[in-house]
């Protein structure tokens, strides 16, 4: 399925105020694959994530989704198969109730009624927020909301997952949830995170941003081993690779 | 602020009624929508110092709100929100217009207070009823309705994004004013230059906000269509509950009734 391949080629983005917070990224997922974009806050991870359905166009560049370059017209197919959950909730959410919300994306789909019905039952039980469904979305927890717009996209069942840190803010069981959802789902993810830990469980490749620009691409063990990469990308190793914070700082306070 | 904050927050719950399932609910909306249209055109097309014929109107938001099961006291509460605003609009009519239409007593009473009160009882009417219809209807429904009633979409949708824009614009207000506010320690404010560069700050935010908003509608596959849950079409309930509202409007619009009551009454007790 040829469908699932994720390809960027030169692409570079250029803010209006000149900014330039991508400067030649390529890059190419393919099917099934599951990749983390990790970097340092302001490195670019979010602006480059938006180039992947369309919500930012690039200055120069191409984005290629399956066989479909990403154009003015391919974009409503590129979107249906694109799902992209943003960074902050807050953005994301805008119907009155959190059961509208998710069903927003099927019925745009086309989809009848009880199809609707049924998708938003799933996708909400699928984040574990059924119980959340009548109520507005301003009235949800930070944490709350980031579950519900996950649901969002997940009741319209993307063919690609994009994620912008979709583990912030989630408490421990609810970050658990998701990461068995992450796993669970076989089709190509994408996602940034700060979390390294979950890179780790979560993902066989990772790319490392950098002030715009990729400065690492490969199997994640290998970029976590590679502790001088990390300390130049304001980076760390994840905790579970670190060891056990009291023993280590036993052994740093007794070196000279 | 942080009443404007709880004003606004109540305001979204008027969206939340509109999922109730009263006979008014399961209505079409282009029915309530035609109804609601009708009912503001024939009260303010009355004379502006028209003040006796418009009470009958009220029947209207009494029967809705009766039918519908909306909380009348949070309607009323609504309603009055924006009585400084008609207040503001009419507080020059008693000072240029000072002809005397009433006598009471030693008491003349001018042409300008007159208007005043029927403009305030105008409003009340109309705004009633454009809450009462968000209310059993939803918002996007009446964007919809409106586009299938031939406005054109463009127009439709722009309505939506207003709608979801004062809400994004409300809920910076808030944030931003109570950080302003944390940050004043307890003065009274930091003056006026701080409230210009809030201002414009605020601007710029909710400005991004809903461009953010619009990206995130525009991921989820909306392409300007509108779709809604509700299911319903242009039935014989909604041809009789718009034929009778009409006729009742139109009726007292045309007739004085207070009037034809009277000469029953008179008529049947000489
Ligand atoms: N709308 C914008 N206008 C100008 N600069 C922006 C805009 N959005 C983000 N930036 C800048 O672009 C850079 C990358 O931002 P972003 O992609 O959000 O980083 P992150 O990796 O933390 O998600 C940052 O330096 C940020 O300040
Ligand atoms: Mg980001």
């Amino acid at each position: 399925m040829s469908h699932h391949i994720v390809e960027a080629k030169n692409l570079r983005h250029v803010y209006p105020d000149g900014m330039i917070a991508i400067k030649d990224v390529s890059f190419r997922i393919t099917h099934g694959e599951s990749v983390a974009i990790i970097g340092a806050n302001g490195a670019g991870k979010s602006t480059l994530l938006q180039h992947l359905n369309g919500c930012l166009i690039a200055t120069a560049g191409q984005v290629r989704i399956g066989d479909t370059l990403l154009t003015k017209s391919t974009l409503p197919d590129i979107r249906r198969t694109v799902g992209m959950v943003f960074q902050y909730p807050d953005d994301q959410l805008f119907m009155p109730t959190v059961f509208e919300d998710v069903a927003f994306g099927p019925l745009n789909l086309g989809l009848s009624g009880e199809e609707v019905d049924r998708r938003v039952a799933e996708a909400l039980e699928r984040v574990g927020a059924g119980h959340l469904q009548a109520k507005p979305p301003y009235h949800l927890s930070g944490g709350e909301k980031k579950r519900v717009a996950i649901a969002t996209v997940l009741a319209m069942s993307p063919d690609i997952l994009v994620m912008d840190e979709p583990t912030s803010g989630l408490d421990p069981f609810a970050r658990r949830q998701l990461m068995y959802l992450l796993q669970e789902f076989q089709h190509t993810k994408i996602f940034t995170s700060h979390d390294l830990d979950m890179v780790m469980e979560l993902c066989e490749r990772t790319i490392i941003l950098h002030e715009g620009a990729i400065m690492a691409d490969g199997p994640t063990g290998e970029i976590f081993r590679n502790e001088a990469l990390l300390t130049a990308c304001r980076l760390e190793k994840p905790f579970s690779m670190q060891g056990c914070p009291l023993c280590r700082k036993r052994a740093d306070t007794k070196k000279p | 602020m942080i009443s404007i904050n709880a004003a606004v927050i109540d305001l979204k719950r008027l969206d939340l009624l509109a999922n109730g399932d009263s006979p008014i609910h399961i209505l079409d909306a282009r029915a309530k929508v035609l109804v609601t249209f009708v009912f503001i055109i024939s009260v303010v097309s009355f004379d502006r110092y028209e003040l006796a014929r418009l009470l009958p109107f009220f029947i209207f938001p009494i029967v809705m709100i009766a039918l519908s099961g909306l909380p009348p006291i949070y309607i009323v509460q609504k309603i009055s929100l924006i009585s400084p605003l008609v207040l503001m609009v009419g507080l020059f009519n008693p000072v240029f217009d000072r002809t005397v239409m009433y006598q009471i007593g030693h008491l003349g009473i001018s042409g300008g207070w007159v208007s005043l009160l029927s403009l305030f009882i105008r409003s009340l009417l109309t705004v009633g009823a454009a809450f009462i219809l968000v209310g059993t209807t939803g918002f996007t429904a009446v964007c919809q309705a409106l586009e299938r009633l031939g406005i054109p979409q463009i127009f439709a949708v722009q309505l939506l994004f207003l709608h979801r824009y004062i809400f994004a614009l409300a809920d910076e207000i808030s944030s931003s004013s109570r950080a302003r506010e944390l940050r004043s320690c307890g003065k009274k404010g930091l003056g006026v230059a701080s409230f210009g560069s809030l201002a414009g700050h605020l601007l710029l935010r909710t400005w991004q906000r809903a461009e953010h908003i619009h990206t995130a509608m525009l991921a989820r596959g909306f392409i300007g269509r509108f779709y809604v849950q509700r299911q319903s079409r242009f039935a014989a309930s909604e041809l009789l509950f718009m034929l009778g509202w009409c006729i009742i409007f139109i009726a007292l619009h045309s007739f004085d009734i207070s009037d034809i009551l009277g000469g029953l009454v008179t008529g049947i007790f000489p």
